[in-house]
Formats: structure tokens, C-alpha cells, sequence
């Protein structure tokens, strides 16, 4: 049984948006999570100093943070947190308020989901060849000849594909996600 | 019903007051039939409380009185003494639980009196049909078994032993001394573990009042306070105990080593006849039967060639002893957990990982390496050390709790490394525990001698390095959250500071004693503060870390806080047993023996002369399910027999027997 | 041995000869593979950091459409993303009410449903190991891998987080360590075997997501590894497509072929390479796999007798700190 807090309406956000979040109750501060994550040195902050400004109420410079969007979803952190918090779970909640109150200094991450998520919700599967074009041009646009030799080899080896698959009951997936949206948007 | 029935109820201070009105509470009980005086009181507890009670069993000639206040798990017993120093017979007191049973599970305030009233009404009826009880006297053997010879049963043998008691010492390893013969130095004086626990040994193997049952196990257990019978296998050690000088030819002609699993923490040798350790108490060696040639092929027997008392017996077989003790001790103390269990810290394939027990071993001066701190290759000395705190504690996938000594191991660790060696020693911990006498200032002390102390639970220990620099390492990855950034740091030795777990037959021993062990595993005392070495079951004891991990100076103190309650009981001769008990009625019983197998205490036995089944009133604790049972009704509960139950439950409707048609009145529920 | 397929996006053109190679491999080991009826993309790690019901109706979509699949109640995923998206949906859909309640009005509004807890979805790798089991692979190898060195490469979305269902460790698993075994390869103690490949992070950060494959890689190279085998198709394409550009960035020079497990598994069993998808790699495996096929290495002699003056201390074996 927890007592809500009133002073840290962001912490109870937060727990609430984030299945099984109530554990962040219980974070010791041990770092595990920090110590365990492999982009950890890249990001703005570690994700155990993260909760620590969750805990702190620090609504806004945690959700403008980094952290969330350089997380790989590996799950270590998960995995070995000794207090069986789900911390990959709080992460994509933590995104999920980024993109909503649109609080992110570097829309690279968030704007790479969204356009994968744009192909998917169009033709049913996701399309690589349109969502590397579409964010190397708006966020790389030299990487593309990086990594030309990977192009390459990919369209001789065939393994690319050059237009999207669309699903039989793309019609049904619309009207689900459409109704999705709008559940979601009220809670 | 011509009883004189005084009620008292107490305000609690505002725990009952705060929802229950008392006072109309005691005006309607002063209405009751039989009651001659009722009052309320702010604290019946108090001695003016309970002066309040004498003075009016005295004075008016009470009979019979109810107490309307706590928990009678609280003050049961002092209101029953309140009443017999007035000269009432405390069986004939009724407590009445107003505050965990009303005031504490309701904010309602007419709820809660409306409840309080039935309960008052209950008490009141109920205790005019009380009896006066007697508890009965039974002796107190005044021989002790103490379960477990590590330094709490120890302690505790030597206590009763020099108190002229009596006492079995059994232990199931060859030797005495248990975990702490293992330790090199204590914490936070550095004093030598052997040095300050031989002495103890070598008085126990003495002790003309220890009859020291090594390399044993107690195999069954019956019986009750103060008159337990048990019966120990003491295995065959496969020497003779009278023959054998302990001269250790045997031990150095054997020519099959074994690794030693259990005293070296699988860190050293031995041989397939062994001591465990050179201080070994008794002195007399063991056959490891299952890695000795002889029992194999039948071949080699050169201990038996070289013993020159003819001490070696191959044929011995385990032998029984049936023992009458009058309490018992159990110090059967911990494991160390697995550390192979959380594979992200390399023990078992990083070779230079060691555990925290593997690390005492080779700083101890008769360890496998002579007391020299080296690496798995037994040559190369360690230029960095890392200590990882928390393996296997305070982690909800292995265990929950903190193991409590391992920051102070982990400190004294550092110190020993920076005094045999010219290594730098880094701790990894989330919080330095350190509460007792001294242990802050050992803390301060390893700060200032230099050793290093980043505050983060370790990530993962791995040999794939990143960088150049890491090659040949083994890197300890953690997040420095004083720092807030995740560091990789090389070392070339790391011990993991694993935590203490119950045994892992704990629950099985605590059955054959009769004791339970909570959720987590320990055994569980008879109050968490204010009664730690008792258990629920009289007569058995605990001591030391099988009731909790705890450090040496408290295993040692309640191990003496345990012989002292059984010199207690031995000094008095006698323990008084409660007469809340049942009683079958031989003319009405039958022989049916429906009763016997449902005793959840093996209380009741067959009479098969008499034809009649017999409860055993020490034993029986008055549970009640052999009464409600018996088909013939032969068995009656004494203090909660038939008639006492039926008037309770009567005074509880009091608003339904008169008038309203046998319906009870309506209450408001709340919405 | 029957179950329902879901490929996943990956193995239509980017994976094929995983599919290639999973369904030929299947095939010769006598299971069906029933693919899941007009499947949808599983929204990878991208759905869920926009919006939680959609993502998992979108999950939910496959599940409700698997469950056509008559009599079929296993689904056999062998992208790690797709799998973990698949089970943890089920299991989430299953704990949290108010979720559950809104994936259900969504997937009514297609005309679906899906009740908690009616399938069992499985990782490829994991229904090999169980369902066939060792030995059954065993005997179905006929040119066993003898002298190829590889190592076995699962990243995290297989085993974490644990669903704790006697399903392979989180942190060291072994069991594609064993099958690799059964095919007669050299199996390498990859300390980076559960490490992640880094998914999608080369497109938010270059250095941070080279840097993650680097790591794999030269880990791979640290113990002379012939071949990367791998279990999920954004770990291959990480470590095998990138493996060029990661090289330029570090000014390092490796190169490791890396190729699916079942691509290997089907070597083995005698299929021939183009029937398995070889030569799809970026990363050419041709000068790797020129020894298969060549003598057999000599059993390993078990552990080495203790010299005389050796004064090693024994590693943990038995029952580890008892006393």
C-alpha cells in the first residue's frame, strides 16, 4: 500500500504511465542500472541519477534528458536491479512524455520513431529503405555515403527491398489503432 | 449465577478511548446480571490499574473479573497475577481485547461501541462458568543438547557446563569451531580468529560437564520442556576414539588428495583421511569413505599399516545414542550463498574471482597459501584488489536481507591486503553498514590507511576488454554515483563479499525440533525484540546466525543469553505447564483413536491395555481440535469447554435473545 | 511438431536466409510451420516510446490473428524483437487491467480479440533446444563443423528480461553454446555473447553505436573466432552490415563473418550453401567456412594431471562455499 505523493505529481506520472511502475518507490540509489547500461557514458545523465531527479520532481530536465532515447532496450538494468524495478519499461514512459509535451532537445531519436511507426501505420510492416531515407536526410545527411558500401551490398545481395508490403486488413489495423489513440489519449 | 463480577475498562490512553465510548461502555456493563462493580480506567495496566482490581476483589468480594483493554498476548498474565496476589484464582479472569479487536480495525464510533458492548456482554457471561485452573509442575532434566558447535554454541556449552549443568554438544562436521575457525582476523580489533576461538575449543574438549558428540547428527526428537528425548547418530569416523592418539601419521601416509571443499572453501587440499584443521577439536581424523581407495577397491590401507596404536577401524558403522535432555539449543549457524548463481560477477569461470570465504582462506596463515595473498596461479601476487559489497544480499532475486557483517569483513579485508601486500584495494558498496562498538571508527581507520571506496553496486566483473589499457584486467564495471558516471576500473583480483543464508536444510532441522522458520528461512524467535533466543515452541532455543546474520560479539551473546534462560529453568526444578489443556473422559471414550492423528503437538496417545486413547497434558497446548473431533463428545477443553463457549456467544447477541424475535437489531453499516 | 510462424518484417528481404534457412532446417526435422495470416509489423522498440495502447494493439493484432491458426497454440518468433514483443505483450495484457480493457476495444474496433495467456510464443533457438532437443540435431548432422570456431552470439532481447520459465540464463545462456556443440563446432567462451548489439542506435549516434558493435566484435577477434552465429536479424545486420563503416570509424580492420545459427545448423546437415542463404552476408563467410569439412580436431584430453611444484589453487566446482 503506498501513500500517493502530492508534492511529486511527476513521480506519480510517472508510475502511473509506466506498467508495474510502482517499484520506483522502492529505488535504493545503488547504481546497479547506471553501472550496467552499455550507452551509459553517452548519456546526459545515468539512469539511476535520473529517478533520483524523478524522485526530486525535476519534471522538465528529465524528460528533455537524453537518457531515455540513447536507451538500446537490452534490459541488463532490468534484469539485475535488486529491486525488481523495470526500468526499460519507465524509459519508453519516460519517451512516451517527451514526445507528448514535445520535451526533447534532439528530435533525432523521436523523429527516427515516428517515421518508422509512419510506414507501419500506412502499409502494416515497417519499410527500411523509406525510413533511412527519410531520417538520413533530415538527420545524416552525409552518413548515407558512410556506409554506401553497405547499400550496396545489400541491394546485390538482395536484401533490399524497394517498396513497402502492404497488409490484406490494413483497413481493420487502421481502425484499431486510430481507436488506440484515442483511449490512450484519455488517461 | 451467583457470581460477583467486577469490570474494568481501560481507556488506553486514547487507543480504545479515541473510538469507544468508555464510559457509557462501563455504565452498560454495570447493568449486566452478576456484575457488582464497574469501572473505567485510563491505564488498567499500571500498578494503580491493577491496585484498582485488588482492591475490589478484596474489599467486595469479587469472584470473577473482566478486563476490557488490550490483547491478552500483552497483559494476560498481568492481570491474572494482579488477581491471585488479591487471592482470586487468575483462571478466573476474562480479558477482553477492546483495542485490537474494536478500537483498531474501526474509526466508527458507533460501530465500535455497539461491538464493545458484545464483547463485554460476551466476557461477562463467559467468565461466570470459569473454573479455577491450576498449571501443573513438571521437572526440568538438567542435561542441555546444544545443537551446533560454532562460537554461539560454544559459548553456550561453556555457560551451562561452568554452571555444573550438564551438557551434549553435537556437531555434524569432524571438528568444532564452525564458520569462525575459518576467518584469519576479526573485525574491528584484528584479533587472530583461531587465536581467540581455540582457547574456547580447547575448553570445551575438556570440559568434564561437555560430552562433545562430533561428526554427529540428532536424527529424531521427542517430548517437552524439560523432558526431550533425542536420538544422535554419531557417524563412523572409521577410527577408534579410544585408540587413536591423534599422532596424524595416518593423515600423511594417505595417498589420495581430495579437494576440500568445506573447510578451505574448495580453495586447498586434503587427504581421504583427514582433520579439517590442525586445531581440530577432537582431535581424532575422519575416513572421507567416498574418496578413500579402500572403500573403492579394496585396496591401499596404508593409514591402518602406519597407525601405531592400530586405531583404524574400516568396519565401524554408525552408532545411536538415546539421550534425556531437559532443553535444547539450536546454533546451527549459515551458508554462504552461491555466487555462481549471478553469472554477471565471473565467479567460477573468471579464475581470479574468489568469494569472500575463499579470500579469508588465503589470508590465513595456515591456509593453502601459507597466508600469502595471490592469485589463482598460487605465485602471482595481486597488485589491485576490488571488493564487491552486496553478492547476494539485499537483492529480491536471491535474498532480501543484509547479511551484516560483510562491510566490516570487507574493511578488515582491506586492512589485511595493505599490510601483506603493496596492493591498492578499491571497496564497491551502496552503503557502509557499520553500527556497533567501534566498527564507525574501524571505518574512519581503513580511510585513512588508504584504501579506496567507490560508492555503487557493481555491474558486472568481465575480462572482455574495451581498451588497450584493459587487456589482461579483469574490469569491474559500476556507476560511481557520488560521481554520476559509469567507470570501468581494472583489477587484478576480486573478491565478492557473498551473504549469509540459512543453511540449507534449515527447515527440515527446525521440523525435527519441532520450530518453524519465517518466509526468508532463519528460524523464528518467540518475539523479534523482546525475546530473539526463545522460540514458540518451549524448551528450544536459538542462538547465533541460524536466528538471523549477525556478527561474532552477538552470535557469542546469545548464545549466553540462551544457557542462561535454561540455567533458569534447571536452577527453579521445576516449569510450570498451562492447564489450558483438554482432558479425555475415559468412561466415555471408545477406542475410536479419531483423536490421536489429528494432534497437531503428538500429544495424545493409545492406552491399548486400557483401550482408551490418553492426552499427555505437557505437550497438549489446548488447540482444541481433538475436542470439537470426538464423536462422543469424551473430551472437554478445559477454560473452553462447551458451556463457557456457548455463554460467550450467548452474551455476544445480547440484543438478540430478548425481544426482536431472536432477529438481531439492525445496525448502521457504513456506505 | 506443429506451430504457427510469425517471420517478422526483418526476414521478408533484409533476413531472408534466416527465413530461408529456418524453414529448410524445419523442414528437415519434420516440423510445420504454419506463417500467422496477414501479420503485422511487432513496432519493434519504436511504438511503445510513442504511445502504450497502440503499441501493444498492434501487438495484439498478431496474437488475435495467430489464434486462426486452429489447434496451433505455440508461436515460434525468430527475431528476437518480434518474440519479446509478442510474450511480454501477453504477459503485460494479462497483469494490467486498464490496459488489457483499451487493446480490447481496440482490437474490436478490427473486429478482433485476443484472450490473455491462449498462446505460448517461443523464440526459434529456444524450440530447437527444447522441443528437439540435442540429440535429435546430433544425429541429423552429417558434415559436422569440426574446426570452425565459433562464437555464439544471442544478444539481450532473447533472454532478458527472464520470464523465469526454465527459460536460459539472462546473463550467460548456454543453450546455443550446446547446439553449436552438437553440430561438431569449436564453440568459444564469448564473454560478450549476451551483450547488446546496440538495435537501432547507429541511426541516433553514430560513435554510440559503432562503439556497441565494436566491442562485440573485437571480443569475437579476442578469442580467433571463424564465425559469428547469430539468432536475430537486427544483431546480424548490426555486426555484419555496420561491420564496414565500424572498421573506417575505429580505424580497425576486422573481419568477421556473421551468419544465422540455422544457416549453420543446415550446413551441417549437408544442405548446400546457396540453399541456406550463404553469400547473403556483407561480411563474405566463404574464407571462414573453406574449414569445415577439413580433419577432424583431436578431442580436447580432459583436465591436465597436477604437476608436481604446481601451486595453482583449484577453481569452484561442487557446491561452492558450503561449510
Amino acid at each position: 500500500m503506498h501513500r500517493k505523493s502530492a508534492s511529486n505529481p511527476f513521480l506519480e506520472e510517472v508510475v502511473a504511465t509506466a506498467p508495474g511502475g510502482d517499484a520506483l518507490r522502492t529505488c535504493l540509489q545503488c547504481g546497479t542500472c547506471g553501472g550496467s547500461c552499455p550507452s551509459g557514458p553517452d548519456m546526459d545523465h545515468t539512469p539511476r541519477m535520473l529517478f533520483a531527479m524523478i524522485n526530486g520532481g525535476m519534471r522538465e530536465p528529465v524528460l528533455r534528458s537524453n537518457t531515455p532515447w540513447y536507451c538500446v532496450s537490452c534490459y541488463y538494468c532490468t534484469v539485475r536491479c535488486p529491486k525488481e524495478i523495470p526500468i526499460t519499461e519507465i524509459m519508453y514512459a519516460l519517451k512516451r512524455l517527451a514526445v507528448r509535451d514535445g520535451l526533447y532537445d534532439d528530435s533525432t531519436a523521436p523523429d527516427f520513431s515516428k517515421t518508422f511507426i509512419h510506414w507501419v501505420e500506412d502499409y502494416g510492416r515497417s519499410f527500411e529503405l523509406g525510413l533511412m531515407g527519410v531520417h538520413m536526410i533530415r538527420h545524416n545527411p552525409f552518413g548515407a555515403f558512410k556506409i554506401m558500401d553497405m547499400g550496396v551490398g545489400m541491394v546485390t545481395k538482395g536484401r533490399m527491398g524497394f517498396a513497402p508490403t502492404r497488409i490484406k486488413a490494413l483497413d481493420g489495423l487502421k481502425r484499431i489503432l486510430a481507436k488506440a489513440k484515442e483511449l490512450e489519449a484519455q488517461t | 449465577m451467583s457470581e460477583k463480577v467486577g469490570v474494568y475498562i481501560c481507556h488506553c490512553g486514547s487507543n480504545i478511548a479515541g473510538t469507544v465510548d468508555v464510559v457509557e461502555l462501563a455504565k452498560f456493563a454495570g447493568e449486566l446480571p452478576g456484575v457488582t462493580v464497574s469501572r473505567e480506567y485510563k491505564f488498567m495496566c499500571s500498578s494503580l490499574g491493577q491496585e484498582l482490581v485488588a482492591e475490589d476483589i478484596k474489599k467486595q468480594g469479587l469472584t470473577r473479573v473482566v478486563v476490557g483493554a488490550c490483547s491478552p498476548h500483552l497483559h494476560e498474565k498481568t492481570f491474572r497475577r494482579a488477581c491471585a496476589t488479591a487471592g482470586l484464582n487468575p483462571y478466573l479472569m476474562q480479558m477482553v481485547s477492546l483495542r485490537e479487536q474494536v478500537s483498531w480495525v474501526t474509526e466508527d464510533k458507533a460501530l465500535a461501541l455497539d461491538k464493545a458492548k458484545a464483547m463485554i456482554s460476551g466476557g461477562v457471561r463467559r467468565v461466570q462458568l470459569q473454573e479455577e485452573l491450576e498449571p501443573t509442575p513438571v521437572p526440568v532434566n538438567p542435561n542441555t543438547l546444544v545443537v551446533g558447535a560454532g562460537v554461539a554454541g560454544i559459548q553456550a556449552s561453556l555457560e551451562l557446563a561452568d554452571a555444573g549443568y550438564p551438557v551434549f554438544l553435537v556437531e555434524r562436521e569432524p571438528s568444532i569451531g564452525g564458520h569462525m575457525a575459518q576467518f584469519d582476523k576479526t573485525f574491528p580489533t584484528l584479533d587472530c580468529s583461531a587465536c581467540i576461538l581455540t582457547p574456547k575449543m580447547s575448553d570445551v574438549g575438556t570440559h568434564e560437564k561437555i560430552t562433545l558428540l562430533s561428526y554427529a547428527e540428532v536424527e529424531e526428537v521427542t517430548g517437552f520442556v524439560g523432558n526431550f528425548h533425542v536420538r544422535i547418530r554419531k557417524r563412523a569416523r572409521g577410527v577408534d576414539e579410544v585408540d587413536c592418539t591423534g599422532c596424524g601419521i595416518c593423515i600423511e601416509k594417505c595417498p589420495r588428495k581430495v579437494v576440500d571443499d568445506v573447510f578451505e572453501a574448495g580453495m586447498g587440499y586434503r587427504k581421504a583421511i583427514y582433520r579439517p584443521f590442525p586445531q581440530a577439536v577432537p582431535k581424532f581424523p575422519v575416513i572421507d569413505r567416498a574418496n578413500c581407495t579402500f572403500y573403492e577397491r579394496g585396496t591401499c590401507k596404508a593409514c591402518e599399516k602406519f597407525c601405531p596404536t592400530n586405531a583404524i577401524r574400516f568396519d565401524q558403522e554408525d552408532a545411536f545414542l538415546d539421550l534425556d535432555v531437559g532443553n535444547i539449543i539450536l546454533a546451527t549457524g549459515w551458508d554462504l550463498f552461491d555466487a555462481r548463481r549471478l553469472s554477471q560477477f565471473g565467479y567460477g569461470r573468471l579464475a581470479n574471482v574468489f568469494t569472500n570465504l575463499e579470500f579469508e582462506r588465503l589470508c590465513n596463515a595456515a591456509g593453502p597459501t601459507d597466508g600469502r595473498i595471490v592469485l589463482r596461479d598460487g605465485v602471482t601476487e595481486p597488485k589491485s584488489i576490488a571488493l564487491v559489497h552486496c553478492v547476494g544480499s539485499r537483492d529480491k532475486k536471491t535474498n532480501p536481507q543484509c547479511s551484516a557483517v560483510c562491510c566490516m569483513a570487507a574493511l578488515k579485508f582491506g586492512h589485511l591486503v595493505m599490510e601483506k601486500t603493496q596492493a591498492e584495494v578499491t571497496s564497491f558498496y551502496i552503503d557502509i553498514r557499520a553500527p556497533h562498538k567501534n566498527y564507525e571508527e574501524f571505518y574512519d581507520r581503513l580511510q585513512d590507511e588508504g584504501m579506496h571506496f567507490v560508492r555503487g553496486r557493481v555491474a558486472e566483473v568481465t575480462d572482455a576488454a574495451r581498451l588497450p589499457d584493459e587487456e589482461g584486467k579483469l574490469i569491474v564495471q559500476v556507476e560511481d554515483t557520488l560521481i554520476g558516471k559509469q567507470r570501468r576500473m581494472p583489477f587484478d583480483m576480486v573478491v565478492l563479499m557473498s551473504g549469509l543464508q540459512p543453511r540449507a536444510d534449515a527447515r527440515e532441522v527446525g521440523l525435527r525440533f519441532g520450530i518453524s522458520c519465517s518466509m526468508d528461512g532463519w528460524f523464528t524467535e518467540r518475539h523479534p525484540k523482546l525475546d530473539p533466543v526463545a522460540t514458540m515452541t518451549d524448551g528450544i532455543f536459538i542462538a547465533g546466525v541460524c536466528q538471523g546474520p549477525k556478527d561474532i560479539p552477538d552470535s557469542v551473546a546469545q548464545g549466553a543469553a540462551a544457557a542462561s534462560r535454561i540455567q533458569g529453568m534447571i536452577a527453579r526444578g521445576t516449569v510450570m505447564i498451562e492447564p489450558v489443556v483438554a482432558t479425555i473422559h475415559e468412561e466415555n471414550c471408545s477406542g475410536c483413536r479419531i483423536c490421536n492423528n489429528l494432534c497437531p503437538f503428538n500429544a495424545i496417545e493409545f492406552l491399548a491395555e486400557k483401550s482408551v486413547s490418553y492426552i499427555n497434558a505437557a505437550l497438549c497446548k489446548g488447540c482444541g481440535t481433538c475436542v470439537a473431533a470426538c464423536p462422543a463428545q469424551a473430551i472437554t477443553g478445559a477454560h473452553f469447554n462447551n458451556q463457557q463457549i456457548n455463554a460467550e456467544i450467548e452474551g455476544l447477541l445480547y440484543d438478540a435473545v430478548r425481544g426482536n424475535g431472536g432477529a438481531p437489531k439492525p445496525v448502521a453499516v457504513p456506505a | 511438431m506443429k506451430y504457427s510462424y510469425f517471420p517478422g518484417c526483418s526476414l521478408e528481404k533484409n533476413a531472408a536466409s534466416y527465413d530461408v534457412s529456418t524453414r529448410a532446417v524445419a523442414s528437415r526435422l519434420g516440423m510445420q510451420f504454419t506463417e500467422v495470416e496477414d501479420w503485422n509489423c511487432c513496432g519493434a522498440t519504436e511504438y511503445v516510446s510513442l504511445n502504450l495502447t497502440a503499441a501493444y494493439s498492434l501487438i495484439a493484432r498478431n496474437l488475435a490473428q495467430a489464434t486462426k491458426n486452429a489447434g496451433l497454440d505455440q508461436v515460434v518468433a525468430p527475431c528476437s524483437a518480434c518474440y519479446l514483443n509478442l510474450r511480454k505483450a501477453d504477459k503485460v495484457l494479462g497483469q494490467d487491467a486498464g490496459l488489457a480493457d483499451r487493446v480490447g476495444k481496440a482490437l474490436a474496433a478490427g473486429g478482433l480479440s485476443y484472450k490473455p495467456g491462449s498462446l505460448h510464443i517461443r523464440h526459434l533457438l529456444d524450440v530447437l533446444y527444447q522441443d528437439i532437443g540435442l540429440e535429435a540435431l546430433g544425429a541429423a548432422v552429417t558434415k559436422p563443423l569440426s574446426g570452425l570456431r565459433i562464437a555464439p552470439y544471442y544478444g539481450c532481447m532473447i533472454v532478458r528480461p527472464s520470464f523465469h520459465n526454465g527459460d536460459d540464463d539472462p546473463e550467460y545462456p548456454t543453450s546455443l553454446d550446446k547446439i553449436l556443440k552438437a553440430l561438431g563446432a569449436e564453440v568459444v567462451d564469448y564473454p560478450m555473447k549476451a551483450h547488446c548489439c546496440g538495435g537501432h542506435m547507429t541511426q541516433i549516434s553514430e560513435a554510440s553505436g559503432f562503439e556497441m558493435i565494436r566491442r562485440l566484435i573485437k571480443g569475437a577477434d579476442d578469442y580467433q573466432t571463424d564465425v559469428i552465429a547469430t539468432i536475430c536479424p537486427m544483431c546480424q545486420l548490426n555486426l555484419d552490415g555496420f561491420q564496414g563503416a565500424m572498421n573506417r570509424h575505429f580505424s580497425t580492420n576486422y573481419h568477421i563473418p556473421v551468419l544465422y545459427f540455422t544457416q549453420l545448423i543446415g550446413l551441417a546437415m549437408g544442405m548446400a550453401p546457396k540453399d541456406v542463404g550463404i553469400g547473403d552476408e556483407i561480411v563474405s563467410s566463404a574464407k571462414a567456412l573453406i574449414k569445415i569439412g577439413t580433419a577432424v580436431e583431436p578431442e580436447p584430453a580432459g583436465p591436465p594431471k597436477r604437476k608436481k611444484d604446481d601451486k595453482s589453487l583449484p577453481m569452484p566446482g561442487r557446491g561452492g562455499g558450503v561449510a
